[in-house]
């Protein structure tokens, strides 16, 4: 059963993967990217870490590929214009990736010929006996790792603020306004003059 | 249980596609940020896989750091993306070379 679930993850998740870079229509890319991710999140509850799984299904389903989605259907881009350098980039990037492929496979090649030894862990972060994933995590995260969590907190936040930032467009009041409370707050006494000329003589202004 | 071979076989599949989607799409900027967050998702997917097989959970713990780095680019580039195309209208990266000063 869980080989089964495994090479069904795997394969949806690769699946879509090659849909994600070929799609014609960007926003078609956007929902495989989503489908990688359930599927990603799938082969992570396979290995019993569920709390980065539903992680992945939150942080990325969640936020980042709806701001993809949101970007992209805000966004008025010619897509048909963006294909034309498709096939003519083709074969160098096949040819690259093949090329890579090649060398990672030898990489596990050389772990199955018992080249390659992963090591052993020292066990100062092994998973708590009798607790569950996201209860060890947290025991971890909160000591030893603190400053490297709160590190990734300033991280989002110099990220919200660049966001912000970036996009933030000075608002330019326009020629012409009206300014209400400039209105409400005109007084008679400020605006008009009362004179009482004499007989015969002018006003001065 | 499946082996840790079978994993690092997945995430090289996912990790090579990526690399091949920033190639493909060279002229489409969202696509290339889209594959950069697929090579990501193979990083993830190999640290937990390696931290399920070594029962290490530190593997986890860096997989999250990763999680957030690329949430925070994905927002960063995103924010870059609709400055660029809001003063070009275009999101075409040929001519991004004009952004340098």
């Amino acid at each position: 059963m869980t080989v089964f679930a495994f090479y069904l993850f795997a394969v949806l998740m690769l699946g879509s993967a090659v849909l994600v870079i070929t799609a014609r229509n960007p926003v078609h890319s956007v929902l495989w990217l989503i489908l990688a991710f359930f599927n990603a999140a799938g082969l992570m509850v396979l290995v019993g870490a569920e709390f980065l799984a539903m992680l992945l299904v939150v942080v990325y389903v969640g936020a980042v590929a709806v701001l993809f989605l949101f970007v992209v259907m805000m966004l008025n881009i010619d897509f048909a214009e963006m294909r034309a350098g498709f096939m003519k980039n083709a074969p160098l990037g096949v040819a690259i990736a093949i090329i890579l492929l090649a060398e990672l496979v030898l990489g596990i090649g050389a772990y199955k010929a018992g080249n390659l030894s992963l090591g052993t862990a020292d066990g100062n972060a092994a998973p708590l006996v009798g607790e569950s994933n996201i209860e060890s995590i947290g025991e971890l995260l909160y000591s030893d790792y603190l400053f490297l969590f709160e590190t990734a907190g300033i991280i989002l936040l110099v990220a919200l603020i660049g966001a912000i930032v970036l996009t933030h467009r000075e608002q330019r009041a326009p020629r012409g306004h009206q300014d209400i409370s400039k209105q409400v707050s005109r007084r008679p006494q400020d605006a008009t003059e009362l004179k009482q000329p004499g007989i015969g003589q002018g006003v001065e202004l | 249980m499946i082996g840790i071979e079978h994993y690092v076989v997945v995430s090289s599949i996912l990790f090579v596609l990526g690399v091949l989607g920033i190639f493909l799409n060279r002229k489409n900027v969202i696509v290339i940020l889209m594959a950069i967050e697929l090579i990501l998702l193979s990083v993830n997917i190999n640290l937990v896989a390696f931290s399920a097989e070594l029962n290490d959970l530190t593997g986890q713990v860096f997989a999250m750091f990763v999680l957030t780095v690329a949430a925070a680019e994905a927002a960063i580039g995103l924010a870059i993306l609709v400055t660029y195309f809001r003063t070009r209208g275009s999101i075409a990266v040929d001519d991004v070379n004009r952004m340098k000063g």
